[in-house]
């Protein structure tokens, strides 16, 4: 099978002599960095360790499936388990994986710049992120949370015994670190460009993130107040959400959702972008409609706000009110639309090869298109009233949130590992990986499709004895999956010290990140770039004379 | 749309590079724009934030409008309005704190940062006295709230008409986001005369008068965000239908 | 560089602003202006204007805040980014505000 990738000779090749990695050695120079690299680094770890806790959670839960009765586990603990799931992967993974990760590493990079605008509240961030971390964590070991990640109330303020205050608490700092990193890539995108990166010169990865930020800026202090509000409940019994004292627990709903559907945004525009990237890299052609793409990351960030009550449809809002937003669900899907296209007539007549990440990109458009397709069932309104609760709302969100942005983010990590560490990954290997992760995923998910059309509800632990060969199919998956993501933990790791030396640009990719030395410096460019091409331009690439990459020392 | 980007000149970075320009800006410009820049979104996520509060406010006050009025008056217009008075004035001092710092006046800064800090104290002082009259006629909320007030005569408030019992109730509703409002702003206060005590010290040994700004500036804008609020607040809380 | 007009300046570079120091006086003035909607809004509430009550509070209050905003935060004087965002933030909250209401205004139930 051909391929683009061209490392420098083995025999002679070694990375750099100075590097954001050795340029100062201990603890303190990680713990109180400023640089966005070491910090992308420090989140990578921390999502990763959490990825892990959210995902034995899985295999718990997968594990209880197996039979219908609840003899696993008491359904309390069930319940327990999906909750710290939910919260675990979408906060403290899903939320951060790409920006915080990707994101941090290559924007500067991406623009041209020496950093983000705002070093020190990027580390702040990652404090942020790591004490919302802590006490998810303390909310599981003090006997966990069981009201779902949604927290609906009254469930959450009246009827539950459970940690609901530290994990609120846990979301409310988490949500900080999310507002902070959007607003250093707002503003860092504006300000911070090289002379000669204009707008529309820019990779469309970094169009993504600038559209996620703004969501992550507006969006997430709404889900603070509303956490706030819920711990008043719990301590002081104020009665803003109790119907009786004239509350209204639809008013928890309506400040909930306008997050976090917007969080779903947050959570796949980033990805989105990495796919951008991607595709275009490894068909060796401009990402077509470019202009089409990057507006449509600001349209899915604008009308994103509009859609939220579409969450809602059976608990209780009026009909013209559900009317209206079913309706705009139906808009908010033609921006992603138009970038499924695009990203298709981008691979039309190009010089197709199959590397590891462009395998993740391909299984993200596939994945991303049946859920978000699945998705507009669900904004249908008459579909929406027989499926919202079952297991088919369980299966859409895991096809977008896992077969699109986990598997974008592992297509990012992989296409950028070389730019990180200086190293490539076992090409062999890894196709395996992402082969068994596609497998495992279907496996896994499609089984649910068909489970919540016949009618099993989600978020229970025992099921009606007719569900369990879709149940016992759909466990099998998720151990194939769980072997999917253990591959690349392990040979990434391995890569860091006995993988290929990569160079600067492996992938004969465009784009400023590829034009420095792999692992970069601190302060990224020896000079400053001066930019006057267009993004994607193939051949100025090939035209311009083999260009030494300054590599110092 | 195709604008230029701010153009960096690192050619002029060795003649203008003072001790407060960061590294990774090319100039003392666009650091300034950057933090000013990046101030301002913060203030978006503030609005927002309070954001939530005046939509619980809204709703509440459509559904439970006699039970809002009753509560209403159970504020003292005096007290509140002078609260406002207070606010504007803070905000004044603090703009002529900036224009201090800005025309590298140090003492007048100083002197302006402090009139700031005193009528923010003032402001909250008026505000301790206000919770505890709340808590000492049983107005707050979960700890020690009684509705019994609102189902009598009561010869302090003449015009108001006693409410049947459910929407007596409500009126806890009302003090719930009373306090949750006021409490949230006043919250942000504390926080700002904490800030303010901080520039305080530093702008006395000289840090804002010698061309570095930003920091009071940006701060100035946190400052007014917090006035506006209240700006809102006291109409929509105080001033619910007072001709009654 | 040549003349170029305020507007062309904008044009290329929206983050520019004038290099404005905003005069004492002005500051002054808006101040007198804020006391003065203060006490109207504080009369205002003693008038008998039915549901025009709080169309009237509101109105004085989106005046003072726009007075505070324009001048004492600069914004009359700042560039159009800054004007944007302001804008954005406000604009924002308002559908948050609007759309929620989409729901309470069209249901009877749940007004315990």
């Amino acid at each position: 099978m051909s391929t683009i990738v061209t490392l420098p000779d083995q025999q002679t090749a070694s990375l750099p002599k100075r590097s954001y990695l050795n340029e100062e050695y201990g603890l303190k120079s990680w713990l109180l960095t400023g640089d966005h690299k070491r910090i992308a680094i420090l989140y990578l770890i921390s999502i990763t360790f959490f990825f892990f806790i959210g995902g034995a959670m899985a295999g718990l839960i997968r594990l209880e499936l197996l039979t219908p009765p609840t003899d696993l586990m008491a359904a309390d603990t069930y319940n327990k388990l999906f909750t710290m799931h939910g919260i675990i992967m979408v906060f403290l993974f899903l939320v951060p994986s790409v920006p915080a990760t990707i994101g941090n590493f290559l924007i500067p990079i991406m623009v041209g710049a020496k950093d983000l605008a705002f070093p020190k509240i990027n580390l702040l961030s990652w404090y942020l992120y790591v004490v919302g971390g802590i006490l998810v964590l303390a909310a599981l070991t003090l006997g966990g949370v069981d009201t779902g990640w949604t927290f609906t109330t009254p469930l959450s303020t009246h009827y539950l015994n459970t940690h609901v205050i530290t994990a609120g608490l846990a979301i409310f700092v988490a949500g900080f670190s999310s507002i902070f990193t959007g607003l250093n890539f707002i503003v860092t995108v504006h300000r911070m460009r090289a002379p000669g990166m204009t707008w529309f010169r820019l990779p469309l990865f970094v169009w993504s993130h600038y559209a996620a930020s703004i969501l992550m800026v507006l969006g997430t202090p709404v889900l603070a107040i509303t956490l706030v509000l819920v711990i008043l409940e719990r301590v002081m019994g104020i009665g803003v959400f109790d119907p009786a004292k004239g509350g209204d627990p639809l008013l928890f709903q309506h400040l909930f959702w306008f997050y976090s559907h917007p969080a779903v945004y947050i959570m796949i525009l980033p990805g989105m972008g990495v796919i951008s990237e991607v595709i275009s890299t490894f068909s060796r052609k401009r990402v077509f409609g470019y202009t089409a793409v990057a507006f449509s990351s600001v349209a899915i960030a604008v009308f994103g706000f509009f859609v939220w009550a579409h969450h809602m449809f059976i608990m209780g809002v009026s009909n013209y009110s559900a009317l209206v937003f079913s309706l705009l669900t139906m808009l908010v899907a033609v921006p992603s639309a138009i970038k499924i296209f695009n990203w298709a007539a981008t691979l039309y007549k190009g010089s197709i090869t199959f590397e590891t990440p462009m395998l993740y990109a391909f299984g993200f458009m596939g994945l991303f298109t049946i859920g978000g397709l699945t998705g507009v069932f669900l904004g249908s309104m008459g579909m929406d009233i027989h499926l919202t609760e079952t297991y088919f709302i369980v299966a859409h969100f895991h096809f977008v949130m896992v077969g699109g942005m986990l598997m974008a983010f592992l297509a990012g990590i992989h296409f950028w590992w070389p730019k990180m560490t200086g190293r490539m990954y076992p090409e062999g290997l890894s196709k395996l990986a992402a082969l068994t992760t596609f497998i495992g995923f279907n496996l896994t998910f499609f089984p649910q499709f068909i489970l919540g059309y016949l009618g099993m509800p989600r978020r229970y632990a025992a099921y009606p004895p007719e569900f369990q060969v879709l149940n016992v199919l759909s466990t099998a998956g998720a151990t194939v999956l769980g072997v999917g993501y253990l591959l690349p933990m392990l040979y990434l790791v391995w890569s860091l010290k006995y993988g290929k030396i990569a160079g600067a640009n492996p992938w004969q990719a465009t784009g400023l990140e590829w034009q420095i030395q792999s692992p970069p410096l601190t302060e990224n460019f020896v000079e400053t770039p001066v930019v006057d091409y267009e993004a994607y331009d193939y051949e100025w690439l090939a035209n311009k004379t083999k260009h030494e990459v300054q590599t110092v020392g | 749309m195709d604008s230029q980007a701010i153009a960096t000149h690192p050619e002029q970075e060795h003649a203008e590079h003072p001790p407060y320009l960061r590294h990774h800006f090319a100039t003392v410009e666009q650091q300034k724009e950057t933090s000013t820049f990046g101030m301002w979104l913060f203030l978006l996520t503030e609005i927002m934030f309070f954001g939530g509060l005046f939509t619980a406010y809204l709703i509440y006050r459509n559904w439970y409008y006699p039970a809002f009025v009753a509560g209403s008056h159970q504020l003292s217009i005096v007290l509140g309005a002078t609260n406002t008075a207070v606010l504007i004035c803070s905000s004044f001092t603090m703009a002529m704190a900036v224009y201090s710092s800005e025309m590298r006046w140090r003492k007048a800064l100083v002197g302006w940062l402090l009139a700031t800090i005193v009528l923010g104290s003032v402001f909250l002082g008026i505000k301790a006295v206000e919770y505890h009259e709340k808590w000492e006629k049983h107005h707050v909320p979960g700890l020690n709230f009684s509705a019994a007030g609102f189902m009598h005569e009561d010869p302090n408030y003449p015009e108001d008409k006693p409410l049947p019992r459910d929407m007596a109730e409500k009126t806890q509703v009302y003090f719930s986001l009373y306090f949750a409002m006021t409490g949230m702003h006043a919250l942000h206060m504390v926080i700002g005369v904490s800030i303010l005590i901080i520039l305080v010290i530093r702008a006395w040994g000289g840090a804002y008068t010698q061309g570095h700004m930003t920091t009071i500036e940006n701060f100035g804008l946190y400052w007014h965000f917090v006035d506006i609020v209240w700006i809102f607040l006291f109409p929509l809380l105080y001033l619910i239908s007072r001709h009654q | 560089m040549s003349e170029l007009t305020e507007k062309e300046i904008l044009d290329t570079e929206p983050t520019h602003h004038a290099e404005h120091i905003v005069s004492p006086i002005v500051y002054l003035v808006i101040f007198g202006a804020l006391m003065f909607f203060t006490a109207l809004t504080v009369a205002a509430s003693y008038a008998e204007l039915g549901p025009f009550n709080v169309v009237v509070a509101l109105a004085i209050a989106c005046i003072k805040a726009v007075l505070v905003i324009l001048f004492f935060m600069h914004v009359k004087y700042s560039s159009r980014l800054t004007k944007l965002t302001v804008a954005a933030g406000f604009f924002t909250f308002l559908v948050l505000i609007t759309m929620s209401m989409t729901d309470y205004i069209s249901r009877a139930w749940g007004m315990w």
